[in-house]
């Protein structure tokens, strides 16, 4: 599967994740929460952001509970809590940001 | 192609479908499932009116590029047909038991109404009989003289193209969870017919993406969910974090200590996804307060095993073989399995013969030992204290898992496996009340997510094949007000937490077996 942006097609598995993580811009990615139907808002960009960095360093995207507790030291516990996630990101923060973010799919028994 | 005359207008709203994708692709698109309203569940399992073709589910198809990684063809083999019925031939004389199958059935009915799936969707196919059926009619077709001579008359069908997308569809949507075979009188084994069929679809280039990923997945980083070891430790860490806020005290969760007591291997969904998370906090929670010398390993940091689900042996002693090797670097004396259903089976009935015998480790003790036996024999022996008043909020009811209800036991006495999770689940609360007897135990209803079919995909099966599952919980929830399931299994709790906001059930409600440990347990200094 792909989708064409801006003159450029972009590869993505069969539920829409980005196959290359280097095809991902900020552009490309509001392309995707369209749509998505999410309106991408400074608070949104903060999880998508903290997602990718995560994903540089381990390769993976974190377990739910490392980003509720990552977002609470960063933006505090109004941020850090998984209802404000839910909010956000109403598919779920680890389907939907993640696909936002580039990130591939999380799966295995999840 | 018979008509390679097509205008343009023609070729270009009708994609020209190889045949490979002809087998994928579901004859309606695939839907969202309907939301099941809760007012909606009776508590009653009623046996619904067959109807033929409803449930056309297919999941996607593996990538060439995982497919070649697996050893398997890329892409559907231009010679499949020979292929796949010389693959049958195979299979039916290495497993003498899919032999027996084929012929012993005598079609007298006791398994249609026994299957989720077909409770759950009304499709014929999805009785065990006439799922096994497809698999048959071809067997009668190239194996039985009947067959050869009189053809369809003998219930004989050449294996083309429309027969070998109805394979693909129906044998995913067997979660291989075996309810049928207990129900046979002859023991008939679905499960085995339905793990033969993918095999064999594998080995002619048909694959499906989410199990085969999977054990890619597994090969190239280690587990399920592709967490490599600094991805492992960090979550760990984290996890350690987590464990001192609540606890105030430091409760380890060790990588690789080699020269550790125990080496517990667990679904890395344990590690990672919710519920499964609280099942991790109990298992440290124990550890740590019998003061064990315990290890996880980052070479065996998945105790799932795919390759059972895609009848591959080869593959499944693949996978297996990163906890010999765990065994190996890290030099247990125990080795103790984590709450994962068909790890379970795949570890009680085949780790012995496929990695054992282990001779290395501590005979004393089972080898591999299940976490729950493992808890209860230190609750026995007073190792642990359980405070059950910790989980009075609770009223909870257990979900036998197919895999350890019917592919395995527990301890040494027979049906172990059902009394010792619910011992220990009665020791760490005070309100327990179990489900309809005809869902429990050995007659216990899958999940609906087992066999590989957890998967996205297949999210309109596997809220139908929730279905029984779920009137027995519904019953019980209005008679007994149970507001806790707990599961010993990673593919339930992800199945559960998924499906039953669909039957408007709070995910809250679904959780593990040592999550309620993990609250009853008395931390701290010992009298």
């Amino acid at each position: 599967m792909s989708f064409e942006f801006a003159g450029k097609t972009y590869e993505t598995d069969d539920d829409g994740y980005l196959v290359n993580l280097d095809d991902w811009s900020q552009d490309v990615a509001s392309y995707i929460a369209e749509m998505e139907g999410v309106d991408m808002t400074e608070a949104h960009w903060e999880v998508v952001n903290f997602l990718r960095d995560y994903y540089q360093e381990y390769n993976i995207a974190p377990a739910i509970k490392i980003l509720i507790k990552e977002m609470k030291k960063m933006f505090g516990p109004e941020k850090g809590n998984s209802a404000y996630l839910y909010d956000l990101y109403p598919a779920g923060p680890a389907l939907q940001a993640c696909k936002i973010a580039g990130l591939p799919k999380p799966t295995g028994c999840v | 192609m018979a008509n390679t005359e097509a205008t343009a207008t023609e070729t270009e709203e009708e994609k020209v479908l190889t045949d490979l994708e002809k087998v994928g692709e579901p004859r309606a698109p695939r839907k969202k499932p309907n939301e099941i309203n809760a007012e909606e569940l009776t508590g009653q399992i009623e046996t619904p009116k067959v109807q033929r073709d409803v449930a056309d589910h297919k999941p996607y198809l593996c990538k060439p590029k995982s497919m070649e990684k697996l050893g398997f063809p890329s892409e559907l083999r231009s010679d499949w047909h020979d292929a796949a019925i010389a693959k049958m031939g195979d299979l039916l004389k290495k497993y003498k038991a899919l032999q027996v199958y084929m012929d012993i059935c005598v079609k007298c009915g006791s398994c249609t109404d026994k299957c989720h799936y077909f409770i759950g969707t009304q499709d014929g196919n999805n009785m065990p009989v006439a799922r096994a059926e497809l698999f048959r009619k071809v067997y009668r077709k190239y194996f039985t003289t009947e067959g050869k001579i009189l053809g369809k008359l003998a219930g004989a069908e050449r294996f083309d193209l429309d027969l070998l997308g109805e394979w693909y569809s129906y044998f995913h949507q067997c979660s291989q969870c075996r309810r049928c075979s207990v129900f046979c009188p002859y023991g008939i084994d679905t499960a085995e017919i339905s793990m033969a069929a993918r095999e064999i679809m594998d080995h002619i280039g048909v694959g499906q993406k989410y199990t085969n990923d999977i054990i890619v997945k597994v090969h190239e980083v280690g587990n399920n969910l592709g967490m490599n070891p600094k991805a492992l430790a960090a979550t760990l860490e984290s996890t350690e974090e987590d464990l001192e806020e609540e606890t105030g005290q430091k409760i380890r969760l060790p990588l690789d200590v080699e020269g550790a007591d125990v080496l517990m291997v667990t679904p890395s969904a344990d590690f990672f996804a919710s519920p499964h998370v609280e099942s991790l906090l109990g298992y440290a929670k124990v550890m740590h307060q019998a003061g064990i010398n315990w290890t996880f390993s980052s070479t065996a940091s998945e105790a799932g095993n795919f390759g059972i689900f895609i009848g591959n042996y080869g593959q499944m002693q693949k996978v297996a073989s990163r906890v010999q090797k765990a065994i190996e670097e890290l030099r247990p004396k125990r080795l103790v399995v984590g709450e994962c259903g068909h790890a379970w089976r795949i570890a009680y009935s085949f780790w012995n013969t496929i990695i054992g015998p282990f001779g290395s480790l501590d005979p004393n003790y089972p080898r591999p030992q299940h976490i729950c036996e493992f808890t209860l024999d230190l609750y026995n022996r007073g190792a642990i204290k359980f405070d059950k008043s910790a989980n009075d909020d609770r009223v909870v009811t257990m979900h036998d898992s197919c895999n350890v209800a019917r592919g395995a036991r527990m301890g040494d006495q027979r049906g172990g496996q059902f009394t010792i999770p619910r011992e220990l689940i009665k020791a760490s609360c005070n309100r327990y009340v179990d489900m309809d007897q005809d869902t429990i135990m050995e007659k216990t209803f899958c999940c609906g997510g087992g066999g590989g079919l957890l998967t996205d995909d297949l999210l309109e099966l596997r809220v139908q094949g929730a279905l029984p599952r779920m009137q027995a919980l519904h019953k019980v929830r209005e008679t007994h007000g149970v507001n806790f399931m707990a599961c010993i299994c990673a593919i339930d709790k992800a199945q559960f937490t998924k499906v039953m906001p669909k039957y408007g059930i709070p995910l809250s409600v679904c959780g593990g077996v040592h999550q309620l440990v993990a609250s009853a347990i008395e931390l701290g200094a010992k009298e």
